[in-house]
């Protein structure tokens, strides 16, 4: 229930910022659209845990600081590896463990491999991830699982 | 000082456009594609504030939408031959 | 204290837009498929991250920022699954990446 709840107020709050108007009748039928979409959600039995993770919350503000920062320290590299005119590269293929408990944890950590550059999550297998990496050392760098430590931490003992 | 980012962001989209017309795979052509859909979006946001109107953002969020949907129907059709059978490979189900 | 905001929402934007033409060189420059993709990821996130950045800068506490935000928050979600799309869609079509060490027998699964 709170998950209809929350998916209600998060497509409302969507319908008030793209709309930017506060009329009685565009925030009526703002209203109506949202509900709308709620009882269609609904009735695809796509409202739940898995796909509106609610119970992250707080925890996104302790994990994306440091993806960030993950993300432009190996941005920078990248580019440098780019820019360079001799093209350092040593493409690398290597299984990483996973060792998260749920869908969404295993989800989180191949995305984060993939939103940091020099990394790819290539394909996603029960309990291990086979990963596409642009350097050895951006594979060493991941095989050291500090990320899929603090992505266990992310998605909590629940 | 738009005037800048845009001209950068112009400068990628015909490197990105090189690639689509090198891509010796279907698979470059399509990363070049969702490259190319990213710039757009970019752009989009910089024109708006270079002609000083913001609505041009609802086009970027709508571009954006239509451009992950449109790259990943375009690999499940190369991948699987359609566009959705019921039982393409599953990852586990992780419970 | 709107003269340094500029500078720095500046500085974002011309930084922006020099990753973005750094990561579609790469997309040109590579020699094959999945290194071509690491190279586009750096136009997906630093590139337009930072072009975003600048945009809210300018656009300050309005309605537009928090669109800017909602676009920004679009890319960060979309674009690892695209390129993960992709990735197992080439590798299960049969594109053989090139390694670097094929001499280090495990590297290839």
């Amino acid at each position: 229930m709170s998950y209809i709840i929350s998916l209600t107020l998060t497509l409302f709050a969507f319908w008030l910022l793209l709309s930017g108007l506060f009329t009685p009748f565009l925030i009526g039928s703002g209203l109506c659209s949202a509900l709308a979409a709620v009882f269609v959600a609904r009735r695809m039995d796509v409202v739940d845990r898995e796909s509106h993770p609610i119970h992250l919350g707080a925890r996104v503000l302790a994990y994306w600081p440091w993806l960030f920062k993950e993300i432009v320290k190996s941005a920078w590299d990248v580019s440098r590896i780019i820019v360079n005119p001799r093209l350092p590269i040593s493409p690398t293929l290597i299984r990483v463990k996973t060792t998260q408990k749920t869908a969404v944890g295993v989800v989180t950590y191949a995305n984060s491999i993939t939103l940091t550059p020099g990394t790819i999550s290539v394909d996603v297998k029960q309990g291990e991830i086979l990963v596409h990496a642009l350097t050895c050392e951006g594979a060493a760098g991941l095989q050291s699982g500090e990320m899929d430590r603090r992505v266990t931490r992310f998605e909590g003992a629940d | 000082m738009f005037t800048a980012a845009a001209a950068g962001l112009l400068v990628a989209l015909v490197l990105a456009l090189v690639r689509a017309f090198l891509g010796p795979t279907v698979f470059d052509r399509a990363q070049a594609a969702n490259t190319i859909g990213t710039v757009a979006v970019l752009l989009l946001a910089v024109l708006g504030f270079l002609t000083g109107r913001p609505d041009f953002l609802d086009l970027a969020i709508v571009y954006g939408l239509l451009n992950v949907i449109g790259t990943i129907a375009v690999l499940k059709y190369f991948q699987y031959g359609d566009l959705g059978e019921p039982g393409d490979t599953e990852i586990g189900q992780g419970k | 204290m709107t003269a340094i905001v500029d500078i720095a929402s500046w500085a974002c934007l011309v930084c922006g837009g020099i990753f973005c033409v750094i990561g579609t060189l790469g997309l040109v420059r590579m020699p094959d498929f999945f290194t071509r993709m690491h190279a586009a990821s750096v136009t997906d996130t630093l590139g337009a991250g930072l072009i975003l950045a600048g945009l809210v800068m300018q656009a300050g506490f309005t309605l537009i920022a928090v669109k800017l935000l909602i676009i920004g928050l679009l890319i960060l979600f979309t674009s690892p699954t695209a390129t993960h799309a992709l990735a197992k869609a080439a590798f299960v079509r049969g594109v053989k990446p090139v390694l670097a060490a094929n001499r280090s027998e495990s590297s290839n699964p």
